[in-house]
């Protein structure tokens, strides 16, 4: 269910570093916490992100939620195709349905994030 | 099936643009009494349009039918209990929309002159001091336009007493019990929002409350009773408590019909509180609005209040805007001033005695209610209730039916659901306010059906998933809608018959 | 008392089942320190008929049976009959907001329609459900402008509507917005392009404008809207007087438009309730304020309509809401709806184009102050006399004149503010000629 090559936090993000860049996205466990999600709203391309720090939020009928990034750095890509689809969050949200791709800045910070066992455990307490 | 059934009209109704034919009319005006003006060559043909595209044209007669047939698919207070918790939606008394519409009050333009607006002066006074008496205040204004307005007023009214005093302070505490208007106000007002979360018992945590409170605290914004229907019993404390530290209270007074001829809110300490007059006072709710925010303030706000404030110089009733600490104008004008008509009505048919016994009847169809469906819906928090009672869906949903689909189930049984998932501090709730002007055959029918619904939960609970069966429109597809927004008619766009 | 359905025996059976023996048992609990120890000192219950004839005697002490040639926010037009009787239907009157969607499909699709009657009269792409009037319409386009521009700072036309700005001064004030004011030009009566050409800068998030304007005249809402683009600014143009647009050229180059439906069957009725309007294009739709309905399909596949982005709204985003609106002016709205469907398109060309006739025919011969088109409003130079004396004189022959301009125009106070609708006879407003002339 969650990749073994991702990272983790406890707002429910992915982080999958590959180089110096990270794409992120929403787990499995927080879209379904959701429901059928509407709306996603994402950081242009060129804005500067901060590990911890709101970069947007993901809409439910009846609900918000902000998304935190994983990892600090800048925006250099959106995925366009959630803004006509937001139901691939649904359907994929580990693949797919990826938010936006960061430039990483600090590359260290994965280490402070869970392991997918580390993110499972902690959706089991 | 037991308790009440609904008929209806299913037949379908084309929308106004879809019965549109060029040509047909609805209207007939007067012959001109003055030349016709020729509007290109006045205003100038940039300044003129050639028409309202695809703006509708019906007969007077499909008008009628169209509003009449679609009313029938609506829900409302005359046609039975309507249980929302926290809209007090009580019965609207039908005397009340024919004094609003008297021919002197209905057709007074706000900017004709004092001497010839007397009456309609008078009755704002009187509205006012009816309003001041019921909440043990000093002043109230009548300008805001709704209780979310009057949230807005009130809060400015805080800060602008703050400033006087040299500091604006820069946060409002607000329990994670309350309404979504009160932070939403709060920010709106230049504030922060501090969340303070309730105690075990679903109320104001004291101890918490004087850990949070501090030199940047501007006020507390309370319900009371909170939105679970229980009275905050240190209430007292709370308020003494804020203004030790140079903060107000504000009471966000949605659940005033609880309270109404037994205690009065400028007695236990708020500074600071709206009405909402659409809800304690029953002016009709008219599918969401208009409303009435009625904010009363005790002597120390008086002097921010929002111009005009109406006072009597001689024998006449001025408006008087040469207020210099006022906080200014919330709205154009005096406010919705129809609606306070029908305040005073309702105010006037009860009197002081009736008001009270209104707020016992209130109390007692909810307590009543309560007790009839404890056995078979979870009650998360078991202080005494007061106008409302609030349950959790844990029971049902453990067989997988959330509070979403009780209440989507309880319209098969004729009735409007309750307020589905608030407040936030109860997971799954179900809040239910029958208020004063249900009969006892009334509540009955509604438990029967609560108690025939935990029972299909039981037995059936997939049944439950897929209500209302019994409605001319079965679930609606909120998602989609949502998803791919259509939030207008438009013409359907012309069948290339070349293309088939 | 005759709004409470039980008998004291009634009573009496629903305590025993809670175990209490009075009443007064059902507040017990609460604290002895906060309890009323006396009765309310208001009166005791009056019937419907003392009722009424209370309010009849208060409608007497007002000016019942003149003719008024007032607008200036608040104007005289006719109401339908259908009117009355639509919104006096128990399930439109008595219903609440329409969460519930399979419970209000009747409220939900007269908001729709009223939305895209909305759209259609003012060339915007998306409306909303109404807002509490045009006053505080204003404020909350000014704070849409400011999200989508991410700019904080506005400029407001001193021809809009004074009791307007006034509202927008309340609201900007506490927030740490700086509003400024944009002359007019003393010839015309519209807004100095120059002026505002000066005080646009890159902070402006929106240019607030009204047309017909306070003064009753036209804007060149194009120039204004370019002027305003240049700069990177929004344009948000607001009306006052809905039957003006039955004929105008709607402002198609407006980034936001805000109005007052009032015009459209409800009564002047000192003041409120009235019904406010937001409209905008459709890439600024997710910020708007206010409850928006929309069109879907139901389970058996059939149309529907439900309150749809309620994400942008307080009951969800709280702090973060687009406003803190909740309630609104629901059942106005729906008279607006009714109104727009008697008269249709014909009628509402029809009906402005009687309102301009009246006024222009008002207007001959009177010393206009302003040369800029008007619609249905003027402003006239009083000849020399005071507008209160001219006022005066008029009250005696049962015709309330116009609103003296100088309470909000120090250098107006020479002038009138006359308005003419369909509603106004010839013969009336020859004796307002008379009293000016």
């Amino acid at each position: 269910m969650y990749p073994e090559n991702y990272r983790y936090t406890k707002e429910h993000e992915w982080v999958l570093a590959e180089g110096d860049t990270g794409t992120v996205g929403i787990t499995f466990h927080a879209q379904k916490e959701l429901g059928d999600i509407v709306y996603v709203d994402l950081p242009k391309p060129g804005t500067a992100v901060e590990q911890g720090k709101t970069i947007g939020s993901v809409e439910s009928v009846k609900a918000v939620s902000d998304i935190y990034s994983p990892v600090s750095g800048e925006v250099v890509e959106s995925n366009e195709e959630l803004a006509t689809a937001p139901e691939k969050l649904n359907e994929d949200p580990h693949g797919v349905a990826w938010l936006i791709k960061i430039r990483l800045s600090a590359p260290g910070e994965i280490n402070n994030l869970m392991t997918a066992a580390d993110y499972q455990a902690y959706l089991g307490e | 099936m037991p308790g009440k059934t609904r008929n209806h009209i299913s037949q379908n109704e084309a929308l106004l643009f879809e019965m549109s034919s060029p040509g047909k009319k609805g209207y007939q005006l007067p012959d001109l009494d003055v030349p016709v003006v020729d509007a290109a060559a006045v205003l100038g043909t940039e300044n003129t349009r050639e028409e309202i595209t695809d703006f509708p044209e019906v007969s007077e007669v499909e008008v009628i039918r169209h509003f009449t047939r679609l009313s029938t698919w609506n829900y409302g207070i005359d046609l039975g209990l309507f249980p929302l918790g926290s809209c007090t939606m009580k019965y609207n008394p039908r005397v009340n929309e024919t004094v609003a519409r008297t021919e002197g009050l209905a057709w007074a333009h706000p900017y004709q002159p004092e001497s010839l607006s007397q009456g309609a002066l008078k009755i704002a006074v009187e509205l006012e001091q009816a309003l001041a008496e019921i909440t043990g205040m000093d002043a109230v204004t009548l300008q805001p336009a709704a209780g979310a307005h009057g949230e807005l007023t009130g809060v400015l009214l805080i800060r602008a007493l703050l400033e006087s005093r040299g500091n604006p302070r820069k946060k409002i505490i607000i329990p994670d019990s309350a309404h979504g208007t009160n932070p939403a106000t709060a920010a709106l007002a230049g504030y922060g929002v501090a969340n303070l979360k309730s105690n075990d018992k679903g109320l104001v945590d004291v101890e918490a409350l004087a850990k949070l409170v501090d030199e940047d605290t501007a006020a507390l914004m309370v319900t009371n009773p909170n939105t679970i229907g229980v009275f905050e019993e240190d209430i007292v404390k709370v308020t003494s408590l804020m203004h030790s530290k140079g903060a107000l209270v504000y009471m966000d007074g949605a659940n005033m019909n609880a309270l109404v001829g037994i205690t009065r809110p400028g007695d236990f300490g708020i500074d600071v509180m709206h009405l909402n007059l659409h809800k304690t006072f029953s002016t009709p709710h008219g599918g969401g609005g208009p409303g009435a925010g009625a904010v009363a303030v005790k002597a120390h706000l008086e002097p921010f209040l929002p111009i005009p404030r109406v006072v009597r110089i001689g024998e006449m009733l001025r408006l008087d805007e040469n207020r210099p600490q006022s906080i200014g104008r919330v709205r154009a004008f005096l406010g919705n001033y129809g609606v306070l008509i029908r305040a005073l009505a309702y105010i006037m048919a009860h009197g002081g005695p009736g008001l009270r016994n209104a707020t016992l009847d209130a109390l007692l169809n909810a307590n009543y209610i309560r007790k009839a469906l404890e056995p078979y819906f979870d009650l998360p928090y078991t202080n005494p209730s007061m106008h409302e009672c609030v349950f959790s869906d844990d029971r049902q949903a453990a067989k997988g039916v959330k509070t979403m689909d009780i209440a989507k189930r309880l319209i098969d049984y004729g009735f409007h659901p309750y307020t589905v998932a608030f407040p936030l501090i109860v997971h799954g709730a179900l809040m239910i306010e029958p208020t004063e002007t249900e009969s006892k055959a009334e509540l009955d029918a509604f438990i029967e059906a609560m108690i025939a619904i935990a029972k299909e939960v039981e037995s059936d609970a997939s049944f439950v998933l897929k209500a209302p069966y019994h409605t001319r429109t079965p679930r609606v597809d909120e998602t989609t809608a949502a998803r791919k927004p259509v939030l207008r008619w438009k013409p359907q766009p012309a069948v290339n018959k070349a293309a088939d | 008392m005759r709004y409470l359905p039980k008998s004291d025996a009634e009573r009496k059976e629903m305590l025993a089942t809670l175990g209490m023996d009075s009443i007064e048992r059902l507040y017990a609990h609460l604290p002895k320190e906060v309890l009323l120890d006396r009765p309310l000192s208001i009166a005791p219950g009056k019937s419907e008929y003392e009722i009424i004839d209370w309010f009849r005697a208060r409608g007497d002490e007002n000016a019942v049976g003149y003719a008024c040639f007032l607008g200036a926010g608040a104007y005289y037009h006719y109401r339908p009959v259908m009117c009355d009787v639509v919104v006096s239907r128990g399930e439109f009157l008595t219903s609440y907001t329409p969460y519930q969607a399979e419970m209000a499909q009747g409220t939900l699709t007269t908001i729709f329609e009223f939305q895209t009657m909305i759209c259609q009269l003012t060339g915007m792409d998306v409306a909303n459900a109404s807002m509490y009037d045009g006053s505080s319409a204003i404020p909350e386009a000014a704070m849409m402008a400011m999200r989508i521009t991410g700019r904080h700072k506005v400029l407001v036309a001193r021809t809009v509507h004074p009791e307007y700005r006034a509202v927008l001064a309340t609201y900007a004030k506490y927030q740490g917005v700086p509003v400024a004011e944009i002359a007019y030009d003393p010839e015309t009566g519209k807004l100095d392009l120059d002026d505002l050409a000066a005080k646009l800068d890159a902070q402006t998030a929106a240019v607030i404008i009204q047309s017909p304007n306070f003064f009753g005249c036209l804007e060149d809402t194009a120039k204004i809207a370019a002027l305003a683009h240049s700069k990177g600014a929004l344009l948000v143009f607001s009306f006052a007087e809905a039957v003006s647009l039955g004929l105008l050229e709607p402002p198609h180059e407006a980034d936001i438009v805000v109005g007052e439906m009032q015009s459209f069957a409800h009564p002047p009725s000192y003041g409120g309730p009235y019904a406010g309007i937001v409209a905008t294009k459709e890439k600024y739709m997710r910020q708007l304020p206010g409850r928006l309905a929309g069109e879907t399909k139901d389970s058996a596949g059939n149309r529907a309509f439900c309150l749809t982005l309620s994400t942008r709204e307080q009951h969800i985003r709280r702090e973060k809401a687009t406003s803190n609106i909740c309630t609104n002016q629901a059942l106005i709205a729906l008279m607006a709806t009714v109104f727009m469907s008697v008269y249709g398109k014909q009628g509402l060309r029809e009906l402005a184009v009687q309102n301009l006739s009246k006024a222009h025919y008002l207007a001959g011969g009177l010393p206009l102050r302003f040369s800029g088109p008007f619609f249905n409003e003027f402003a006239v130079s009083t000849n020399g006399k005071s507008p209160e004396a001219v006022n005066e004189a008029l009250l005696s022959q049962k015709i309330v004149g116009g609103l003296p301009l100088g309470k909000y125009y120090p250098e107006l106070s020479g002038c009138l503010l006359l308005c003419a609708t369909e509603m106004s006879r010839r013969e009336q407003m020859d004796k307002v000629k008379g009293a000016i002339l």
